[in-house]
């Protein structure tokens, strides 16, 4: 084995007999590392002496450290066993549980890593060693060889002799890759478009899946909304009152019912009166619109009584209310739909129709 | 020489024989035992990533025993009170179950929530340490491209796992992925339909989610960990320059015993930091959040830190809706340019810089010996534009929380985040530019005419002036030949230059006698103390 000597290392190795019996095994150790190209520049201890106090000192240090690891794993598994560990109310025992868990282990897994840490940095020998990065690349002969076998490869499968084939495999092979694909993508793919009625432009407001008939506003609890169960200047969420209205199952149908002050209702009705779709849509003082945010679909839950803005806590987009919702600050760059507004002959607040407009965050084919 | 007595003390060697017979490892063992490693505390960083990856599929197996991917609506009957028969999802039941039923189960989800962060953040500090370095620059590109893939992976397990449980929070980040597939032109509302299965939130995500988030994504991450470890192994690790060390040269110390053995230390360390913050600090009391309904959300709703620079860069956006009157109209909605545009250039340009910064230096040769920051001051200065414009996109996901915490109008807050985002990073840059510059004029000068002592002179014209200590030999006239730079450390302070004694061993009283303090470096002593220093640690 020939060891490539450059400028940087190789000085004072010279390549041993490992079989020599006079050799220690330290010698064995360089010979080896030697013939990895590494010179091993100093390799010493960090103690004065075989013997000393300090070295002494750290070794005690480093079991000390073990111990506590001991300790603190014991006293892990003894309290994961023990300690009440189920959420009870009020304040209780089992309030320490995941603590105590933590400190135990961390104390323990802490410790452990300090030990072993000072074992490497302490107790071991300091060394210096240098190896050979042989960082060249392969020589100009062996790319020659491997370019031309690769290229014989290509020459036997005689694909550019043979184009019958180069046309052949394109047609098997690649009907079979789309093959390879289909079932997962196929499986996945739904047409957001199906049915007579795709839900991207319908929710549970519009009156042709209840049998024609309007559908009310509930509360979460199912019960219906009359005008007088809204304070002035309060709002309440309303969701569809169909079965399952309030799941997620209608996430598209949260809409926030408010009852203006006069004033602020004199001008929300100009605003809406004047728009070409929201016109006739409030009943009263009342004005409902979607809270699902235009923006990116959270709910827009944030009603600022005094200025009657509406605030999207994920974005901050803020619509005004009394201006047909329309964005006044943030990413949202769509009014909130409006649901036009109904009392119905029991005095509930019904859906007139479904909302007139696509509610929720923005897509490419929206109308 | 047949004896038929066993002896102990040929064991080993037997049966290392016997395995060598049949696998032939020898040679190959010894080339590992002898890898020589260069040491320096920031080669360390990326481990931290290594180790929490260990401990998160180590805490995630155990949270899959136990938790139910479901949307199945089940209500709650366990012993937390405040949500006792409210309807809610498989999937959130199961969570509060591990929570507060299982043993050790919120220690466990705590741990490996918080490795999920730890995770994330050294991946981005250690992105950091190779950037600003140099270490991507050829023969390591790919590497560099695979470090990215792995943050991207790590940011999707990340999603995914925070929307596992099913909470009102996680909801919300589940509404806001599929806004932001909707928002894609052409194929939005298709993507969304086939990942959640037809209209949102459908029946399905959470089970699709699952096995994205045990499976698919931690196969990547491992596979491509895998690679990313193999390919420092076979390329080398890069060194910092100093004494020896050259382009084509590793110095350091061999992996074992005593690198091995720091890293199995290390490991240790960063797992007990992991069970300590997990036992200490909470995180995600899902408890709190209630289950996901499509109707709540409250204030202050912010995604994990790592997802928070996207967060905030949507919060940024103007309102600009791109309208597209052919047939019954298209939209271009402005969700689009932040969510999907941002997100893909930011973790596409990082891919492509190695090769426009060799394009731009027309540098085509191989790098193994690292660069400090101050030596390439437009990397620098690109690298502190990236973590501005990073940072202020990440405060901005936050926004809301700060203008309540510090009674600043909300509406300020983003404005200030808009302008900054276009201001700062080019201020970054060009500060940055000059405090390398600057830098990099002190050392020469350090170089040329020495550190400075403190010490004031007053010569016998009447004129003070400072002694220097040369670094180097002087010339006939005593002043100092200048030295070359080399790319390293270059003292500033008499302490770096031995003026400061060596530390007494010993708490109390001291141990042992002090070994001679070193002398001035400029003639080191071969194995003196501070020799070593100077080669291995580098400080």
């Amino acid at each position: 084995m020939t060891v490539t000597q450059d400028g940087a290392h190789g000085a004072g190795t010279e390549p041993v007999d490992v079989n020599d019996p006079k050799l220690s095994r330290f010698d064995i150790v360089r010979e080896g590392a030697r013939r990895d190209d590494i010179e091993i520049v100093t390799y010493e201890s960090q103690f004065q002496g075989t013997n000393s106090k300090a070295e002494k000192r750290v070794v005690r240090n480093i079991a000390l450290l073990f111990m506590i690891s001991g300790v603190a794993a014991a006293a892990f598994v003894v309290f994961f066993i023990v300690w009440p560990w189920e959420f009870e109310l009020g304040h209780t025992m089992s309030d320490y549980y995941t603590p105590i868990l933590g400190i135990s282990l961390g104390i323990s897994l802490f410790a452990l890593g300090i030990a072993i840490l000072a074992w490497a940095k302490k107790l071991l020998p300091h060394e210096v060693s240098i190896q050979d990065r042989h960082n060249k690349p392969s020589s100009d002969e062996d790319r020659l060889i491997t370019g031309q076998t690769m290229a014989y490869l290509v020459d036997e499968l005689g694909v550019q002799r043979r184009p019958l084939l180069k046309g052949a495999i394109a047609l098997g092979l690649a009907p079979l890759g789309v093959a390879a694909a289909a079932p997962l993508l196929g499986g996945l793919i739904e047409n957001p478009h199906k049915d007579s009625e795709p839900f991207m432009y319908h929710t549970g407001f519009d009156p042709v899946p209840n049998n024609g008939q309007l559908v009310r506003l509930t509360r979460e609890d199912g019960s219906p909304v009359r005008p007088e169960d809204v304070s002035v200047g309060g709002q309440i969420t309303v969701f569809p009152g169909i079965p399952e209205g309030a799941t997620n199952k209608y996430a598209d149908s949260p809409t926030l019912l408010v009852h203006l002050r006069a004033q602020d209702a004199q001008d929300a009705r100009e605003a809406t009166e004047a728009d070409k779709i929201n016109k006739g849509g409030m009943w009263g003082n009342y004005v409902a619109y979607s809270k699902i945010c235009t923006h990116a679909g959270c709910p827009a839950s944030l009603y600022e009584q005094q200025t009657n803005r509406l605030l999207c806590p994920c974005h901050q987009s803020q619509f005004l209310i009394t201006d047909n919702a329309r964005p006044i600050f943030g990413p949202a760059s769509r009014r909130l739909p409006l649901l036009p507004l109904e009392v119905d002959d029991e005095g509930f607040f019904v859906a007139a129709s479904d909302y007139p407009e696509v509610i929720g965050p923005d897509f490419w084919e929206r109308p | 020489m047949k004896r038929r007595r066993l002896d102990l003390a040929q064991v080993p060697a037997n049966v290392g024989k016997g395995v060598d017979d049949r696998y032939k490892v020898a040679t190959p063992l010894r080339g590992l035992l002898n890898k020589v490693f260069p040491d320096h505390w920031s080669f360390l960083l990326g481990e931290i990533a290594l180790f929490s990856f260990v401990v998160l599929l180590l805490s995630g197996v155990f949270l899959t025993l136990f938790f139910d991917p479901s949307m199945k609506e089940v209500t709650y009957d366990g012993p937390y009170t405040a949500l006792r028969g409210v309807d809610m999802s498989a999937a959130y039941a199961s969570s509060l179950h591990i929570s507060f039923e299982v043993r050790g189960g919120l220690f466990m989800r705590q741990m490996h929530h918080w490795a999920a962060l730890l995770f994330m953040a050294s991946i981005v500090i250690h992105m950091a340490r190779i950037f600003f370095t140099g270490a991507f620059r050829k023969p390591r590109e790919a590497n560099w491209t695979i470090g990215i893939i792995l943050f991207l992976l790590g940011f999707f397990a990340g999603f995914t796992g925070y929307s596992l449980p099913d909470d009102g929070l996680s909801g919300t980040g589940l509404r806001i992925a599929s806004a932001i597939m909707l928002s894609i032109p052409v194929i939005g509302t298709w993507m969304s339909a086939a990942v959640f299965g037809g209209e949102y939130p459908g029946e399905f995500i959470i089970g699709r989610f699952y096995i994205a988030h045990v499976l698919l994504i931690p196969g990547g991450l491992l596979a491509l960990i895998s690679v990313h470890l193999g390919l420092v192994f076979a390329q080398k690790h890069t060194q910092w320059p100093g004494p020896l060390r050259t382009n084509d040269n590793v110095v350091g110390e061999r992996m074992f015993p005593r690198y091995a053995l720091k890293q199995g230390g290390f490991f240790m360390a960063v797992f007990g930091t992991i069970a300590l913050l997990a036992g200490l600090f909470q995180i995600n009391p899902i408890w709190l959040f209630g289950p996901y309904l499509a109707s709540a959300v409250s204030s202050a709703s912010q995604p994990d830190w790592y997802v928070m620079f996207m967060d905030g860069l949507v919060r940024l956006m103007p309102a600009w809706q791109i309208d597209f009157p052919i047939g019954d109209g298209y939209v271009l909605p402005p969700l689009f340019w932040p969510a999907v545009v941002g997100l893909g250039a930011l973790f596409t340009l990082p891919m492509l810089y190695p090769t426009i910064e060799a394009r731009r230096t027309k540098d085509k040769g191989s790098h193994h010996l690292l660069q400090r920051p101050r030596d390439a001051p437009e990397r620098t200065g690109v690298g502190a534009m990236a973590f501005t414009f990073f940072t202020i996109a990440t405060l901005s996901g936050a926004n809301d929380v700060i203008a309540d915490k510090f009674h600043i109008s909300l509406n300020a807050m983003t404005w200030a985040g808009r302008i900054g985002l276009l201001v700062l990073p080019p201020l970054a840059y060009y500060i940055s530019v000059r405090v390398c510059l600057g830098l990099q004029q002190h050392d020469r000068e350090v170089l040329a005419h020495g550190v400075e002592t403190g010490i004031i002179r007053r010569n016998p014209d009447g004129r003070f002036e400072e002694v220097h200590q040369p670094l180097g030999p002087v010339d006939d006239h005593g002043h100092p030949i200048p030295l070359d730079y080399i790319g390293w450390v270059v003292p500033k302070k008499m302490n770096r230059v031995g003026a400061l004694a060596p530390a007494i061993k010993g708490f109390f009283f001291p141990v042992e006698t002090l070994p001679e303090a070193p002398v001035s470096p400029a003639v080191p002593s071969v194995t003196g103390p501070s020799a070593r220093e100077e080669i291995t640690s580098g400080r």
